[in-house]
């Protein structure tokens, strides 16, 4: 369930070459060329198509969430290597160069804030960190941001970007699956507090088959490729070539797996509207 | 009956005392050759199954004449009632679900069923569940929780099934589902990998309050294909791949995957079924004694316990 081909779309926005003195960037959707910062100012959406750049973890959070009011919790948890596993890297040693490419700990940022004013438990997903990839960290940020909705009787949003299990944890990866599902039936049923479940792309693999779409609400965002098998996979399985918008975000709501398709700066008040309902 | 290339000396062996037994009696010069075959067998089986490699060990796990979930079922239990469907969309025949008694308790039993023939084969899709497959499971499990019956789970798939139709009807969700669904089971809920522990369509129904694995089982991530197809892009490199993944029921054991290995007949548990029911059976009803007694709260939250303690971290 890990990494499958990667899409033009899927291509991390920050990786782009800029054009000239990098004041300019290019849309490959429509081809349009602008000022780089328009782009940034509208959260990595081309102000010409709509089309969605994928935008990091960090930047989620602030546009969610109310300023000033992100308090990241669970920092510090690192990965090790309990399987000594070796592909073209040792697994510390891939660890060890993500972390110095992207500054970051592991894939998973979790933490509290209030969004409109509301107290909630926000995680989301760092893509750039090995393709947002669940292993034991992952697993264990995400149940305890599930457990500290329980106990703290708060709603809980997670932000799913993520290829699925990182295979070089083996079955303790896959096992992170029942260990965070475990932790979302407890803020359920026993907390009866929701879940908001925004499906970024990608979601797949056993990021989705797990937690992904068993949200309270599933969210989505337009053309995400959200599903449980890659579609090479798929393709090599039925020996046929898939139609065009299979798997992605509106394929899912035409079949019933998501209620909503949310353009990035329609996000947050979507969120705060749906908690409204259930909690005010 | 089918052979893997390392089985193919030891099965000729076999073949050829078998036949100085059955014609061999009248002569007794013969008698020397007997033994010194038996005593060549007999070193030749240590040699062969004393130093399986993890390859040859996946290889047993999905090994042709291997029993499936329902010829262990024939062998353990009694009054055997399979119910059928979702109730939404499908009958999945991948997976085989329904009640039946144990020592006399009454317990749900849910298992992927893989096909013998290639007809069969075709109808249960290899063992590989649809969404409505897991959507089955999961009405069976709420109902045996209902009525306070034990469930037994048996686990041998290659995965849940990739495929068009399985996307469209949400085989994400399903599994997810059956994951929440099986840890607010308020009953004792065992599961034993029986054969190729596949990735989400395993562990879907694999959140048990104790978690059993036949010795040559496996439960992976992912297959061994998939995962040399994804890092060396050649699927060939297989059995690479097998090592580097830790999926043998011993490596689950040291991982806190499992809570106990079931040790098969010499050779794998095609070389004789009866007895590997037999240490099955024993195996499950020591493991549904150990639960008994416990409330419907203690199991949810014996089972949380279990599945939150899983993963190797550092620091935080």
């Amino acid at each position: 369930m890990p990494l499958f081909g990667k899409t033009k779309a899927d291509v991390d926005a920050s990786e782009k070459k800029t054009l000239g003195r990098g004041v300019f960037r290019k849309c490959d959707e429509c081809n349009v060329t602008l000022r780089a910062e328009d782009f940034t100012s509208n959260h990595e959406v081309c102000p010409e198509c709509g089309h969605h750049y994928r935008l990091s973890g960090e930047a989620w959070v602030e546009l969610l969430l109310d300023p000033g009011s992100f308090t990241e919790t669970d920092t510090g948890i690192l990965s090790k290597d309990p399987l000594s596993f070796v592909d073209s890297k040792r697994y510390p040693d891939r660890l060890v160069a993500s972390r110095k490419k992207t500054g970051l700990e592991d894939a998973m940022i979790v933490g509290e804030g209030t969004l409109l004013g509301r107290p909630i438990q926000l995680g989301t997903f760092l893509f750039r960190f090995m393709g947002g990839s669940m292993g034991s960290v992952v697993g264990e940020k995400i149940t305890r941001l599930f457990e500290r909705g329980y106990e703290k009787k708060q709603p809980v949003v997670l932000l799913s970007a993520s290829g699925g299990a990182r295979m070089q944890e083996g079955a303790l990866s896959l096992m992170q699956m029942a260990k965070t599902v475990g932790a979302l039936r407890k803020l359920r049923e026993e907390a009866n507090m929701p879940f908001v479940s925004v499906l970024l792309n990608p979601t797949t693999g056993g990021v989705a088959a797990s937690f992904a779409l068993l949200g309270d609400i599933n969210i989505a965002e337009p053309r995400a490729l959200i599903g449980f098998a890659g579609a090479r996979v798929i393709e090599n399985t039925i020996r046929q070539k898939l139609p065009e918008g299979f798997q992605r975000a509106e394929f899912l709501m035409e079949h019933g797996m998501v209620d909503v398709i949310a353009e990035r700066q329609r996000m947050r008040a979507t969120i705060a509207r749906f908690l409204s309902h259930l909690l005010d | 009956m089918a052979h893997l290339e390392f089985e193919k000396p030891l099965v000729e062996l076999e073949e050829r005392i078998r036949e100085l037994k059955v014609y061999g009696v009248r002569d007794a010069g013969l008698d020397g050759e007997l033994e010194r075959l038996v005593t060549q067998i007999e070193s030749l089986q240590r040699e062969v199954y004393d130093q399986l490699t993890v390859w040859q060990k996946v290889q047993l796990s999905r090994h042709p004449d291997r029993p499936y979930f329902m010829e262990y079922v024939d062998r353990i239990f009694d009054d055997v009632i399979e119910l059928h469907g979702d109730r939404a969309f499908a009958d999945d025949a991948a997976i085989v679900a329904g009640f039946a008694r144990l020592d006399g308790d009454t317990v749900a039993i849910i298992g992927h069923q893989k096909g013998r023939t290639t007809k069969e084969k075709v109808r249960r899709n290899f063992g590989m569940a649809h969404p409505e497959g897991y959507r089955k499971a999961m009405r069976v499990m709420k109902l045996a929780a209902r009525f306070g019956r034990p469930i037994l789970t048996f686990i041998d798939t290659p995965g849940a099934y990739p495929g068009v139709g399985a996307e469209e009807r949400g085989q994400s969700e399903a599994i997810g589902a059956s994951l929440a669904c099986m840890a607010g089971l308020g009953v004792p809920v065992i599961a034993c990998v029986i054969g190729e522990g596949g990735s989400g369509g395993a562990l879907a129904l694999g959140v048990a309050n104790t978690v059993l694995m036949l010795e040559f089982a496996t439960y992976s991530v992912i297959t061994p294909e998939g995962c040399a197809s994804i890092l060396w892009r050649d699927g060939a490199l297989a059995p690479r791949a097998a090592e580097q993944l830790k999926l043998l029921a011993s490596d689950a054991l040291r991982l806190g995957i499992v809570d106990g290995v079931v040790e098969e007949p010499r050779g794998g548990a095609h070389r004789d079924p009866d007895e590997a029911a037999t240490r099955l059976r024993e195996a499950l009803v020591r493991a549904l004694g150990d639960l008994k007694g416990q409330s419907p709260q203690e199991l949810i939250d014996g089972r949380y316990a279990k599945f939150r303690a899983m993963g190797v971290t550092a620091g935080g």
